[in-house]
């Protein structure tokens, strides 16, 4: 009879520092973990992963393992998956968090699959069952327009979260912790990645700017983009896209926002002749202020702002950046 | 080069949120009147690849479904698109099933079939939105598996996948065969010809049961799922939504900054 116990969380690292997103999927880990009276314990990936040790531990993790064996440095799916399912089966959790990453949605299925674990991705809150223990997953479905709560059945309970869902702890360097090496051995793959292609221009990510543009379906080509670019220059801020523009090719789908594209939570938020999809929203619902510009009054998107104004944006935008260039020169 | 297609038929995720409805104590949606049955956009995406590899090369497509009475529409659009084949899957046993139920289903229909060198599928079904039933029939297959595919391209028993990443995207190579989820990165899917459409027509679409495809009853339906369904709302993510007026759009807009300024949003 398997004893699943403690909490387990990948950390996903670049350049030897954890990833935010793995910060956050620590505090929530910690949270979960002290509810259950167990451990928190992290598999850190990545190259040079194993300098991220000490951040985790600050982060809350009682005990790292880094993997020794195979080539984890440049994520691989076969390489990967066998990985973490081989520290998992080491480890026995009963929780395991990835994030709804790149990564963490094409592990999380493979890993569920060969530990005969139960699975709910893009979660935005997780918390115990008080009576039961058992994990209490709630993730948005139907693009957005509902929220669906479930409870595993089957162990360890596997769940990847949505970036900034979950709040990344202040750093406690007097927590002290484990490092745990595991063997894995050297994992054959069966895929390879031959090229890797940068397509955002450099500067600020999308992520991370305090103000963002968003063009959607309402533009009337790609030559608007220009506009959005350039209202989002003089705010200092980013470029954005929904969905439809970034299929259509008007703007590299790095810039898309949504469920399946970016999560972003900057302070302003501008939507262009965008009409308000819920899986356009579920991108930016934790901007601080939310601002709509479209043609049509009934459009979802103004329920969904906190400011708005009904108007052609081949208008709206032109003046709306002569006006805060106007705001911003005057101080 | 033989390719299987999984699709799934959903309500329209493009349906007006205002007429999203959900009965909170069945757990379920309930179809708004009007909504149309589609098939997944992602699976459409997924026709469209495989539809590029055949416009390139000697290929046949078999489209499979898991559903009921209405899947059969679901089959009829995706042959109109120039898909060859369709089987739709379809019993009692499976009603319920979770991803790992409904990948059971998938692989055994694939095993089935037999012959084949690729397995698409969407990214994610867009109404449950979990993503995960690709990459499970694929550990069940024992398929090399490479999502998110913004472009598949095979040739030479191989398979290339421009894959998303975050900053841009990964090339990955493996053999075949292999099984690849698409992403709306592909680009838009091709519509039903004319000509597709009356071919469609006069295609036999069969339907297979748990039997003829040697499903494990315990593995599917709703006593074998891994999570339980405890709850379905709608969220409110409503915010003031005050309108900033102006004579005309410009006026508007200088009157918006200003507003944005007074609330320290700019």
């Amino acid at each position: 009879m398997t004893e699943y116990r403690s909490v387990l969380v990948l950390g996903e690292t670049e350049h030897g520092r954890l990833a935010s997103g793995s910060r956050e999927l620590l505090g929530l880990g910690r949270t979960l973990a002290n509810e259950l009276g167990e451990e928190l314990k992290a598999f850190l990936v990545g190259a040079e992963a194993e300098s991220a040790a000490p951040d985790a531990i600050a982060c809350g993790a009682d005990e790292v393992y880094i993997a020794h064996g195979p080539d984890l440095a440049r994520y691989n799916s076969d390489v990967y998956t066998a990985a973490v399912t081989g520290v998992c089966q080491e480890v026995s959790p009963s929780i395991v968090l990835m994030g709804q990453t790149s990564i963490g949605r094409d592990l999380a299925p493979r890993v569920a699959s060969r530990l005969g674990a139960s699975l709910s991705t893009d979660c935005v809150e997780l918390r115990i069952d008080p009576g039961s223990k058992r994990l209490v997953q709630v993730r948005p479905v139907y693009g957005g327009n509902a929220v669906a709560t479930v409870v595993s059945k089957a162990y360890p309970q596997i769940a990847t979260v949505r970036p900034r869902t979950a709040q990344a702890p202040e750093p406690d360097t007097s927590r002290t912790g484990k490092v745990t090496t595991v063997e894995l051995g050297e994992i054959e793959a069966m895929v390879n990645v031959v090229d890797v292609v940068r397509e955002t221009a450099e500067g600020v990510k999308i992520e991370d700017a305090a103000v963002v543009v968003g063009g959607g379906a309402g533009l009337r080509g790609p030559e608007d983009f220009d506009m959005i670019g350039e209202l989002a220059a003089v705010l200092g801020g980013a470029v954005g896209a929904t969905r439809q523009p970034c299929e259509d090719g008007w703007v590299s789908s790095s810039s898309q926002i949504g469920q399946t594209g970016k999560i972003i939570a900057p302070d302003l938020y501008l939507a262009i002749a965008i009409s308000g999809a819920p899986q356009h929203m579920a991108g930016c619902l934790g901007s601080k202020f939310i601002v709509a510009v479209n043609t049509d009054p009934e459009a979802h998107i103004f329920k969904m702002s906190d400011f708005g104004i009904v108007a052609d944006y081949r208008e709206a935008v032109p003046a709306l950046i002569r006006k805060c260039r106007e705001l911003k020169s005057a101080g | 080069m033989n390719i299987i297609v999984c699709i799934k038929q959903i309500l329209d995720p493009e349906m007006p949120p205002a007429k999203f409805r959900v009965d909170a104590e069945a757990r379920r949606v309930v179809p708004p009147e009007g909504i149309p049955l589609v098939v997944s956009p992602f699976d459409e995406q997924a026709v469209e690849a495989a539809l590029r590899i055949k416009d390139a090369q000697e290929a046949s497509i078999t489209a499979l479904t898991m559903g009921g009475e209405t899947a059969r529409d679901a089959v009829k659009h995706v042959l109109s698109m120039g898909v060859d084949d369709g089987v739709i899957l379809s019993d009692p046993a499976f009603e319920g099933s979770d991803a790992f139920g409904t990948a059971h289903v998938l692989s055994r229909a694939i095993e089935k079939i037999g012959d084949y060198d690729l397995v698409l599928c969407g990214r994610q079904a867009a109404d449950w939105d979990a993503g995960v039933v690709g990459s499970i029939v694929a550990e069940n297959l024992g398929l090399p598996v490479v999502t998110l595919a913004r472009k598949v391209e095979v040739s030479g028993g191989r398979v290339r996948v421009e894959r998303v990443i975050p900053d841009g995207y990964e090339v990955v190579d493996s053999p075949l065969p292999a099984l690849v989820t698409v992403s709306s990165e592909i680009g838009q899917a091709r519509l039903p010809s004319g000509k597709g459409i009356i071919m469609a027509a006069r295609k036999q679409v069969p339907v297979w049961t748990a039997d003829d495809v040697g499903c494990d009853k315990a593995l599917v339906g709703s006593a074998a799922c891994r999570s339980e369904l405890v709850a379905l709302v709608i969220p409110s993510h409503e915010r003031r939504g005050e309108l900033v007026e102006g004579e005309t759009a410009v006026e508007a807009a200088e009157s918006l900054a200003l507003r944005l300024r007074q609330e320290g949003a700019l």
